[in-house]
């Protein structure tokens, strides 16, 4: 329905998974009706608040306190729209939260004391000896996601890549803002889901679960790769680290 | 004293019945941690409403009529000695700082609770006198 | 003449104490058990504990004016934002409104001499006090204050991840002020329930008073919790329990399940009293009863009930919450909370309004609590808040509300409860300008943040990358908070001037209705010497106005009589202390 024309954001990401988009047309919904919800009641209080202000000191007016079916009709309205927001939601999360049986990769993401590791599997579950890691303790301030010394996640772009999320130590957040999405990753809960990425691009990625001292630093970035620059990337991956694994 | 009733054991019922539909829908085994506290905690609610709702209810029936639960009342009706209340008393002050003493052992060590309990103890037994004399006025 | 005491009525001027030789001074504050000292001392210490949070707060947004900024090191920024949040949530919004305002109100709303429980009521706030100045105190350890966050997550504050005894002295704080609160639930319900004046039935109890109530039951229900699971943690960290770590075979996320559990009834009970304190001034300046009276209580049990059912919409990211539920159940709170606002609005629809400083504020929050109301719903969702958690749209949202009604609703309550509890009047034209600064404050310091939300920024970070594009937006919202410091000083300017050159305030400077109108300026000992007859909500307006009783009230012809009697039943005026006859 909103394929046709752009419309506005509200400040959001339109998402660049397919997840993320779902995402999005449930928020742009949502605030449209929230807007009219909050331009119809700001409305009533302004105007009542100007129209009815005391215009004589002794003004008293008629003493009235009640109206039943007034207080009827506000009650079922809202009811109402619940319905219909409960509806679109149950639909936009049963979308983001399934789950392929078919990926395309998987990778294992631990959260950890102050960064982040990604293991590299293929969608049916081998490993394929590439694992990424934050370098030693970043306590570099104010530098961008995409800095060399936050990891990158590299995944194939039109694909479906399930994350296994995990955490070595205290809750965390994996947070990608360009996808709308966010996931703790909790020490005893294993979180799977899916990003079905779209096309190349590179996007930020921070820990959003405050996790202690270095919580600022813990940033990583996404980049989604054609899946022919995607193969090649994993091929020069393997190569270095079976090399760096067999002169350790 | 039946407004007061119906007002907890609404909440007894609400407790009760959104406990059966929370434990009935969240089966899940990837549920269980939050299933299983949360339905304790609303049948806790539910208990709460109504353990005082039902006494209500029950005392709302045998006691006798009250001057603020009847909307023709006058004040004179209400006139006269209302119940105790004792306006001075250092026990409360007392008996704060011993339960900050004992929870300062938390953090301390058990030295701390010591001082602490021998002051709750003092503080209980002045409390119990100051009302057997009827408070202080 | 009817005296309602705890004797038969005395002989002689009523505000003399009836006995001679009571303490003074210190000795005289630290064993009074009257609620109306007592409610005092809980509006002082808090509104202390605020000004502490907030400078605090200045200090988070003068950090975060730049990204790279050193302003503050990471350490004590984390120590900021969490003492931040506590001193906010734990010492001032609950402490002010049911330890402070309801303590003070609350037994005069209703008729009473004093609270049910009156040393009840000052172990209160000296557990409160205690646990106050303990909390603050863990600054001056040598590992610092706690600096998980208010809301100290396991297993970031078990002992591996957060040792030091700032930590344990937040926890030992916590289970303090939860019993306080406890003690003062069990007080303020069973005031009301035992202490009416004649012929207030619950349906005559004033709102604020039935919020109180409502409140009470909620923290009956929320703080066992939380002092349950602090009880735990203590556990952990000291004597080798597992309860929240893995290791042991316990489990982390049980830590989120039981805070959630106190934690959000927790947030209704900060609202309701204020939500009620608007409700009572509304009508006042208004000059017309409350619309609705009957929907706004059930609207307040609604909200009440719903609010145990929804707590895990704070643990939507865990993966391994019921959504569905959830999101229903906080979706539906949304609607008793509507109905409460069109009442609102149908208080002064038709009324005669006057821009006094509490009806500003009260206003205010109607404005502003909106927004933040509608902001929730989308938080709601979540898929909406896969996308949102733990941004600064949960930071501006939880702000939006909180603030509205601890803060506006809660200086609405001030305001208009100040000439009653200190005999004075404020300054109008301070009033007035402390608003604005705070309206306009309010909404360049938060509105920034949704956006920064929306833009990706997460929330408690010290610093940010300077090619994220937030620093305009961050240094937008800290100038609103610099206009927000600046209303809370003249706020402050406003009392002390009052203080110093007092205009003296009458027993019922607003014209007002509810029963506490009755008392003088401040209250004599044991509040009232005097009582009108009660036949509605509003018993001291229909003995002012009996020719402007609410219309439609089955027992109009009935009540006039009735009033007609109270009147001859007063007192003429040499019997008032101060000659202030209604």
């Amino acid at each position: 329905m909103l394929g046709g024309c752009r419309a506005p954001t509200f400040g959001a990401f339109r998402g660049s998974t397919v997840q993320g988009k779902d995402e999005f047309k449930l928020w742009v919904g949502m605030v449209i009706a929230g807007l009219v919800v909050a331009v119809l009641v700001w409305g009533l209080i302004f105007w009542t608040v100007i129209r009815y202000r005391r215009r004589h000191s002794d003004q008293i007016p008629r003493q009235f306190h009640s109206n039943a079916i007034l207080e009827v009709i506000y009650t079922i309205i809202p009811v109402a729209i619940v319905a219909v927001i409960f509806y679109f939601t149950v639909v936009t999360e049963n979308e983001i939260d399934a789950v392929s049986t078919h990926p395309a990769e998987i990778v294992h993401v631990l959260a950890y004391r102050w960064g982040w590791q990604f293991t590299y599997d293929s969608g049916d579950g081998k490993s394929q000896g590439v694992t990424i890691r934050t370098a030693a303790q970043p306590t570099l301030l104010a530098q961008p996601a995409t800095s060399n010394h936050y990891p990158q996640l590299v995944l194939p772009a039109n694909s479906t890549v399930r994350i296994v999320l995990d955490s070595a130590d205290v809750v965390h957040g994996l947070y990608v803002a360009a996808f709308n999405f966010s996931r703790y990753a909790q020490p005893g809960v294993t979180n799977v889901f899916d990003f079905t990425t779209t096309s190349p691009g590179v996007f930020n990625g921070q820990c959003t679960q405050y996790c202690g001292l270095y919580h600022s630093e813990m940033l990583f970035s996404v980049r989604v790769a054609s899946p022919s620059r995607f193969s090649s990337w994993m091929s020069a991956q393997q190569a270095s680290q079976a090399q760096a694994g067999a002169t350790s | 004293m039946k407004v007061e009733a119906k007002f907890l054991l609404f909440l007894a019922a609400f407790g009760a019945a959104v406990a059966l539909l929370f434990w009935a829908v969240g089966l899940a085994p990837v549920y269980r941690t939050i299933t299983g506290g949360g339905t304790i905690m609303l049948v806790a609610v539910g208990l709460l409403g109504l353990l005082p709702g039902g006494y209500y209810l029950w005392w709302s029936r045998r006691m006798t009529p009250r001057a603020e639960d009847d909307p023709e009342a006058t004040p004179e009706q209400g006139a006269g000695v209302v119940g105790t209340f004792p306006s001075t008393s250092i026990w409360p002050f007392v008996l704060g700082l011993a339960a900050a003493l004992v929870g300062l052992a938390l953090v301390f060590g058990f030295w701390t609770a010591t001082v602490g309990l021998t002051l709750a103890v003092s503080a209980i037994i002045g409390v119990v006198v100051e009302s057997r004399r009827g408070g202080i006025h | 003449m009817t005296v309602l005491a705890e004797r038969p009525p005395a002989v002689g001027r009523p505000e003399e104490p009836e006995h001679e030789h009571g303490p003074s001074g210190l000795l005289k504050w630290i064993t009074s058990t009257d609620h109306k000292v007592i409610g005092m001392s809980y509006m002082i210490t808090s509104l202390v504990f605020f000004c502490l949070a907030g400078i605090m707060a200045v200090l988070i947004r003068t950090q975060l004016t730049s990204p790279d900024s050193t302003i503050v090191t990471q350490h004590a920024y984390n120590e900021l934002f969490t003492m931040h949040g506590s001193l906010m949530l734990y010492l001032f919004a609950g402490p002010f409104a049911f330890g402070g305002l309801a303590n003070y109100i609350v037994p005069l709303q209703v008729g009473a001499p004093d609270m049910a429980f009156p040393r009840l009521n000052a172990l209160s706030y000296w557990l409160y006090l205690m646990g106050g100045v303990t909390m603050v105190s863990g600054f001056l350890t040598v590992g610092g204050a706690a600096d998980f966050g208010w809301v100290g997550y396991a297993p970031l504050s078990d002992a591996v991840n957060s040792p030091g005894s700032g930590s344990d002295m937040w926890i030992v704080a916590l289970i303090l002020t939860g019993f306080s609160a406890i003690f003062t639930g069990v007080n303020i319900v069973a005031t009301v329930f035992y202490l009416r004046a004649p012929g207030m039935t619950m349906f005559r109890v004033p709102i604020f008073t039935w919020n109180m109530v409502v409140t009470g039951i909620l923290i009956l229900i929320a703080f066992p919790v939380l002092t349950a699971a602090l009880i735990l943690l203590w556990c952990d960290r000291h004597i080798g329990s597992h309860i929240y770590s893995v290791a042991g075979g316990g489990v982390p996320v049980l830590w989120q399940n039981l805070f959630w559990f106190f934690g959000h009834p927790e947030v209704y009970i900060l609202a309701l009293p204020y939500f009620g304190m608007v409700t009572e001034v509304l009508p006042v300046f208004s000059r017309k009863p409350v619309f609705g009276y009957r929907g706004m209580i059930f609207a307040t049990i609604s909200i009440a009930a719903l609010s145990t059912a929804v707590w895990a919409h704070h643990m939507f990211t865990t993966g391994v919450v019921l959504l569905p539920f959830f999101s229903l159940m906080s979706y539906l709170i949304a609607v008793p909370t509507g109905i409460k606002f069109f009442n609102w609005i149908g208080t002064m629809w038709r009324g005669s309004i006057s821009f006094t400083t509490p009806m500003l504020f009260a206003i205010g929050f109607l404005v502003v609590f909106l927004f933040g109301g509608v902001t929730g719903v989308f938080l709601a969702s979540p898929p909406v808040d896969f996308a949102t958690h733990d941004t600064y749209f949960v930071v501006a949202h939880f702000h939006e509300v909180l603030f509205g009604s601890a803060v506006f609703g809660g200086f609405a309550g001030l305001y208009y409860w100040y000439p009653k509890m200190t005999g004075r009047m404020v300054r109008e034209s301070l009033g007035k300008a402390s608003f604005w600064f705070m309206f306009v404050g309010f909404w360049v310091t938060f509105m920034p943040q949704y956006l920064l939300g929306l833009h990706g920024m997460p929330r408690r970070i010290a610093e940010y990358a300077t090619t994220a594009g937030w620093t305009g937006l961050n240094r937008v919202s800290s100038v609103g908070s610099y206009l927000l410091f600046i209303s809370v000083a003249i706020m402050l300017v406003n009392f002390y001037v009052s203080w110093r050159r007092p205009v003296p305030a009458t027993a019922n400077p607003w014209d007002a209705h509810t029963l506490e109108w009755a008392a003088s300026s401040p209250p004599v000992h044991h509040n009232f010497t005097w009582l009108p007859p009660v036949r509605s909500e509003r018993p001291v307006w229909d003995f002012n106005h009996p020719d402007h009783l609410s219309v439609d009230h089955h027992q109009d012809k009935d009540r006039r009589e009735l009033v007609g009697a109270g009147v001859a039943a007063a007192p003429s005026g040499e019997d008032w202390p101060d000659g202030t006859a209604p």
